[in-house]
């Protein structure tokens, strides 16, 4: 902490970027990406560049190594680094300022390392690469800057090749790869978004420690505004290319001047986030639910419920018992698969016209969870009760039947919409598959839906690559409610969206469930939105529910440590503002280690996400 | 664990607060709508961006001058290809012959201009037999998986294993008399591997798109999928291959007939009359450079256009 | 590693047997009397005939004789040509030739075609890059044989700087001209291919990084662009070792090299089936080892493959 004080005590920025104007040759002509931009970092201090994407914060980070991408350049303003201008000064002066100087670490820990290299040799050559040693020295360096990034068993995972590493594990990597020539001034681009909540604290927090005990400025680039306030002393907001707001960062919370930053911290769930309540009372929204369903009642060949689900809740629209899903993994040898339990026993209700939200991090068993109420997936063992049916043997009509009722909304914008279809084609394919109404109708019926999620009619005749992720997703939901279902479940539905684009969306969801009495189940491994918009929450860890209760109760007197651990980890949940409530919960302690055995890496391809599951839905 | 963010650690002279004008800055609305440009579909985009590419422009008006050739090669000559008068033979370029005669007199201008169409039809055809063959192994492997993939894996990997020239040589020396339709046939049954891998790899990332299971969670079957959303996504890298292909197996055929395997002398091929140009190529090299000339710009247009339309249809190299 | 390797060879067992299975059909049993098949067109005695159903054991079922015929060859028996010398012996003398040749097509097309596909791609959309990108493609629609002729007018009847005929035992210097020759259509892929590999490594992430570790754009190059973008051309050149020996028939036509492509081209010529199929056979095992050793290198190359299970 106490490192910046034995640095020269001058009042120079340690890096100071003027009017900077950086442009990208496009096809379609120049493209200003950054204007007029202002900022400057002082020896041993955190900055913050917040930002949605597109709005130039990585640009203006990486133009300060000039490592934009080729056709990028600046193009007007200055850059000043320990009191030199280096705008325009040869690429070798560049070269020399690069690892020992000006640091990076980089946002995809995935992609960012050489997959053909050992880990420990690609940190040996940022050592030999700025001469700071050679040899069996700088092997011996090499595992003591993994140790020191907090990777356990440094010697040993020198010698192992990136893909054996997990993404907590690779993250740390690049941070002892950007820390080991020891640069004076630290760009960290994202470090951690790639990450689970959990291991993004512990990696930030080692982070923070590391750049204090050695005196290191960080420029830090997020999109998380809750992150950066916490991180950060000083915060710099953009918006479209230029700086709208810069300031000390609690200051810059509590009174922000500008319009957008006002926009951005009332958006961030994070940051001041509450159940979202629509125009309609939630007690309304649920009997809205239950007169929705009447006609389809009568109209319908219910039965009575069957044997043996005589105790089902009716006012539950799907029930899940004990439902468990096992894949098989490849062991030692081809023809011993063990099974991994990916799903084990999970049992859960969701009231008619309320929001189930299932939270978890990677591997906890919650996509797939989803994919088994979806029928995508066939469970190994447990049921599925849709209004106190087994639907899990469903097959043929039965089965279609039930798919127009329950509906999905995925995850990732830009893969759920066939680029091939035009939006109109998109959102007429379910009517058109269980065919309904004819050609004039369903017009009808597209154009209503696009009124529903706020879009405009023309839209029909544009095609998915025309539109941004928002929108997208938007469309998506459109599509999903085309065939009038009771059930949406939304897979990771906002996880990919900017914070303003999400709450809107968000907003919608809230909204549409009030109008049209929808029951939701809502997936993902952002606690923040599940206050937002759940009114019952499950956490899952490995395969396991490990809490549930109403979303009010888990927030509020969380029971199971790793609840409370990854409530803790919701970045910027302790900052107090005007009008929020604060999320105070004491972590209890744990290992600083993430698994040691690598979850997310090459078991990503061998586990849940297997062929086999493909197979079997196909 | 956790350092608090309040702990001063900076040296920055005044806690500044800096607040853009709002008119230098204006906020927009949140996800608006572009409504500026006409809608416009990827193949629309990949048509529009090709339209403006030189190499397509050459490539294609190169293509439509020899598939015109092909179609009417009596309207640009009125010589019969097939017509040898020894007394007029070896002669130079003159009115009648403006490309020569050969050593056994038959009009060399005729001979390639009549060649084009035997060219055209074996690359054309071969490549829609290939394509299909291919496409229909590559797509049923890619899309069913498992064991299905596995042994229509192993077929291609057989057919592969075959080299292109060495199986039409032995079949067209089993075969008595070869026509241009037994050529494609042949060419087409070992010629088909590559597309069939290149579909395969591309329905197999086509096919784990959010987009197919959100078909799939919509009610749609299987084929369906496969037909309506898999195999529209999953075929432009085989458009591209195949038109590659063409100029391919135009080559092929050419050499079929330069080992003298292929199409019998009445039918004209320029690969026979390379091959029968080769004993005057000291004396008469212009009867090798022409049928050569019209097969190396058959085969270049091609591989050309096929250059073009991969740039198109890859959204990468389109935004830069 | 092991397990990899292993299902590599498992399967290659039935592709092996599948393709030779076929060229076996193809030349035996395509036309209604297996005799005229195996004679061609050649009028043959009684006793010729007698001796041939013999030799191919041909009062088998056709599989039977399939398998025979596989058993043979795998001891080294490929049957008696129709100069009444075996077969085998006649491959042995040819053999070395050919695979001479093939290495200097591989040699020539691998130093020319990484060197100027490595530049290609690393000045991608320069003047240089679009001349090679040209470059490569007349060599593509240039037909080998064309290329040859005019090699061999040029070069060897013109210029007298290299043999015209090569003929029988060649040096390999004397191999040098006809094994550019057979090694230009696949320098002009290797370019092409490099080029797009190295355009798209140039690009990646992790090429940023380093750059921002410090190390000079050298260092870069060398240590993180080429050995990441050669892996697909390892895989091709190691491939085309076997289609280079197929390809061979038209270059040793052109040079006269007494190679296996000469003596494939004179089977076909005289109508000698033995000769063909085992000449084909023994092609289609090269060439399936050879892609076996590029699986086995690609293992070597890329971590990835090599601790997969």
């Amino acid at each position: 902490m106490m490192a910046s004080t034995n640095d020269t005590a001058t009042n120079e920025p340690l890096l100071e970027i003027s009017d900077l104007e950086i442009t990208f040759a496009t096809t379609n002509g120049p493209v200003r990406a950054v204007r007029g931009a202002n900022l400057s970092v002082y020896p041993g201090e955190t900055v913050a560049i917040v930002g949605e994407s597109g709005s130039g914060k990585s640009t203006t980070a990486m133009s300060i190594a000039r490592l934009l991408p080729e056709n990028g350049k600046v193009t007007g303003g200055s850059i000043r680094f320990g009191g030199k201008d280096i705008t325009s000064v040869p690429t070798r002066e560049i070269l020399a300022l690069r690892g020992n100087e000006i640091g990076l670490v980089p946002q995809d820990p995935m992609s960012n390392l050489n997959p053909m290299w050992k880990v420990g040799t690609q940190i040996k050559e940022a050592l030999t690469a700025n001469g700071m040693a050679r040899g069996a020295k700088a092997r011996s360096r090499a595992v003591e800057l993994l140790e020191e990034a907090g990777l356990p068993d440094a010697s040993r995972r020198a010698n192992q090749y990136p893909h054996e590493f997990s993404g907590g594990m690779k993250q740390r990597a690049l941070i002892a790869m950007g820390l080991a020539a020891r640069p004076r001034l630290l760009i960290a681009d994202e470090p951690t978004s790639a990450l689970d909540v959990t291991v993004q604290q512990q990696i930030l927090d080692h982070l923070d420690t590391l750049t204090a005990d050695l005196g290191v400025a960080v420029l830090l680039i997020t999109h998380d505004l809750g992150l950066a306030a916490e991180r950060a002393q000083h915060l710099v907001v953009m918006y479209k290319g230029q700086i709208v707001e810069s300031g000390p960062a609690i200051d810059l919370l509590q009174n922000p001047q500008h319009p957008y930053t006002q926009r951005l911290i009332s958006a961030a769930p994070s940051l001041a986030s509450r159940r979202l309540v629509s125009g309609t009372k939630r007690a309304e929204v649920r009997e809205h639910a239950h007169e929705h369903l009447q006609p389809a009642e009568s109209a319908g060949d219910r039965t009575a419920p069957e044997f043996g689900d005589a105790e089902a809740n009716l006012d539950a629209v799907i029930q899940v018992q004990e439902l468990t899903k096992e894949f098989p993994i490849r062991g030692a040898v081809p023809w011993k698969s063990m099974p991994f339990t990916a799903v084990d026993h999970v049992s859960f209700e969701i009231e008619r016209g309320t929001t189930t939200a299932i939270v978890g991090e990677s591997g906890s068993g919650k996509s797939t969870v989803a994919q088994m109420v979806l029928k995508l997936l066939q469970p190994t063992s447990g049921r599925v009760l849709f209004e106190g049916k087994d639907v899990t043997t469903y097959r043929g009509k039965e089965l279609k039947d039930l798919r127009r009722r329950v509906q999905p909304i995925f995850q990732n914008p830009y893969g759920t919409l066939d680029p091939m279809y035009s939006i109109y084609s998109t959102i007429e394919e379910p009517l058109r598959l269980h065919g309904i109404g004819d050609a004039k109708s369903r017009e009808a019926k597209v154009r209503d839906l696009l009124d529903k999620v706020a879009l405009p009619a023309e839209m029909m005749r544009r095609y998915p690559n025309e539109l941004s992720g928002g929108q997208r997703q938007r469309i998506a939901i459109a599509r999903a409610l085309a065939l009038d279902p009771e059930v949406v479940i939304c897979d990771e539905a906002v996880s990919a969206l900017d914070v303003l684009v999400q709450a809107q969306v968000l907003e919608l969801l809230n909204d549409l469930q009030g109008e049209l009495g929808l029951s939701y189940l809502f997936i993902t491994h952002d606690l923040a939105v599940v206050r937002q918009i759940a009114d019952r929450t499950l956490v899952m860890e490995k395969g396991k529910v490990v809490e549930q209760g109403t979303t009010d109760e888990v927030f509020h007197s969380p029971q199971q440590d790793y609840t409370k651990r990854l409530l803790a980890a919701i970045p910027g949940g302790a900052i107090p503002l005007a009008g929020s409530e604060t999320i105070d919960v004491q972590a209890p302690p744990v290992a600083d280690e993430d698994d040691p055995m690598p979850t997310d890496g090459p078991s990503q391809t061998d586990g849940p996400v297997d062929p086999f599951s493909r197979a079997e839905r196909a | 664990m956790r350092s608090d963010p309040r702990t001063a650690r900076s040296v920055r002279p005044a806690a500044e607060h800096v607040v853009a004008s709002l008119d230098e800055t204006p906020l927009q609305a949140v996800d608006a709508v572009d409504t500026t440009t006409a809608p416009r579909s990827m193949w629309s985009e990949a048509w529009h961006s090709l339209i403006r590419n030189p190499v397509f422009l050459i490539s294609a008006a190169l293509i439509v001058v020899i598939l015109f050739i092909a179609a009417f090669p009596g309207l640009l000559t009125n010589q019969d290809p097939n017509y040898a008068k020894i007394t007029q033979a070896n002669q130079p370029p003159s009115a009648e012959h403006p490309f020569g005669t050969t050593r056994l007199g038959y009009d060399v201008l005729a001979r390639v201009l009549y060649g084009t169409r035997t060219s055209v039809m074996v690359g054309f055809f071969t490549m829609l037999l290939a394509t299909l063959i291919g496409g229909v192994v590559g797509a049923l492997a890619g899309y069913v998986g498992g064991i299905f993939d596995a042994v229509l894996s192993r077929i291609t990997d057989i057919f592969f294993a075959i080299p292109l020239i060495l199986g039409a040589i032995v079949i067209a020396n089993r075969v008595d008399a070869l026509n241009v339709w037994i050529v494609i046939l042949v060419l087409g049954v070992f010629g088909w591997t590559n597309i069939a891998r290149i579909m395969r790899g591309s329905v197999i990332s086509v096919k784990n798109e959010d987009f197919v299971t959100a078909s799939t969670a919509l009610g749609a079957n299987p084929v369906t999928n496969l037909v309506k959303h898999v195999v529209p996504n999953a075929i432009a890298p085989v458009i591209v291959t195949a038109t590659v292909n063409l100029g391919v197996y135009i080559v092929a055929e050419a050499t079929l007939s330069f080992l003298g395997l292929g199409l019998p002398s009445s039918s004209v091929s320029w690969g026979g009359d390379i091959s029968d140009a080769r004993p005057a190529l000291r004396t008469q090299p212009m009867m090798l450079f022409y049928p050569s000339m019209a097969l190396a710009i058959t085969v270049l247009s091609f591989i050309m256009l096929g250059d073009a339309v991969r740039d198109a249809l890859d959204p990468k190299a389109r935004k830069r | 590693m092991i397990w990899y390797i292993g299902r590599r060879l498992l399967q290659m067992i039935p592709v092996f047997l599948g393709a030779t299975l076929i060229v076996y059909l193809m030349a035996f049993v395509s036309s209604g009397d297996p005799i005229a098949a195996i004679a061609g067109d050649k009028p043959i005695s009684q006793a010729v005939q007698d001796k041939l159903r013999a030799q191919y054991n041909l009062d088998e079922p056709v599989l039977m004789q399939w398998l025979i015929y596989l058993g043979n060859l795998f001891q080294g028996d490929f049957g008696i040509g129709f100069n009444g010398r075996p077969i085998m012996d006649q491959i042995k003398l040819a053999f070395p030739v050919t695979f001479r040749l093939a290495i200097i097509a591989i040699v020539i097309e691998t130093i020319f075609g990484v060197i100027a596909g490595v530049i290609a791609g690393l000045k991608k959309g320069t003047l240089i890059d679009t001349t090679l990108l040209m470059v490569s493609l007349l060599v593509i629609a240039v037909p080998t044989f064309v290329i040859g002729f005019l090699a061999q007018f040029v070069l060897g009847v013109q210029l007298g700087i290299a043999p015209v005929n090569v003929g029988r035992d060649p040096s390999w210097q004397n191999l040098l001209v006809p094994g550019a020759v057979l090694g230009a259509v696949s320098f002009a892929y290797v370019l092409r291919l490099t080029r797009t590999s190295i355009a798209e490594v140039a690009t990646a992430d992790h090429v940023r990084t380093a750059t921002a570790k410090g190390l000079s754009r050298g260092g870069v190059i060398s240590k993180h662009i080429l050995r990441n973008s050669l892996i697909p051309v390892v895989t091709f050149i190691g491939a085309d070792l076997g289609a280079l020996m197929g390809g061979a028939i038209v270059t040793e036509g052109i040079f006269n090299v007494s190679g296996i492509g000469s003596l494939l081209f004179r089977a076909i010529n005289d109508g000698e089936s033995p000769m063909i199929v085992s000449l084909v056979t023994l092609l289609v095992i090269i060439f399936l080892i050879a892609n076996l050793t590029v699986d086995l290198l690609y293992a070597v190359l890329d971590p990835r493959i090599r601790y997969a299970k």
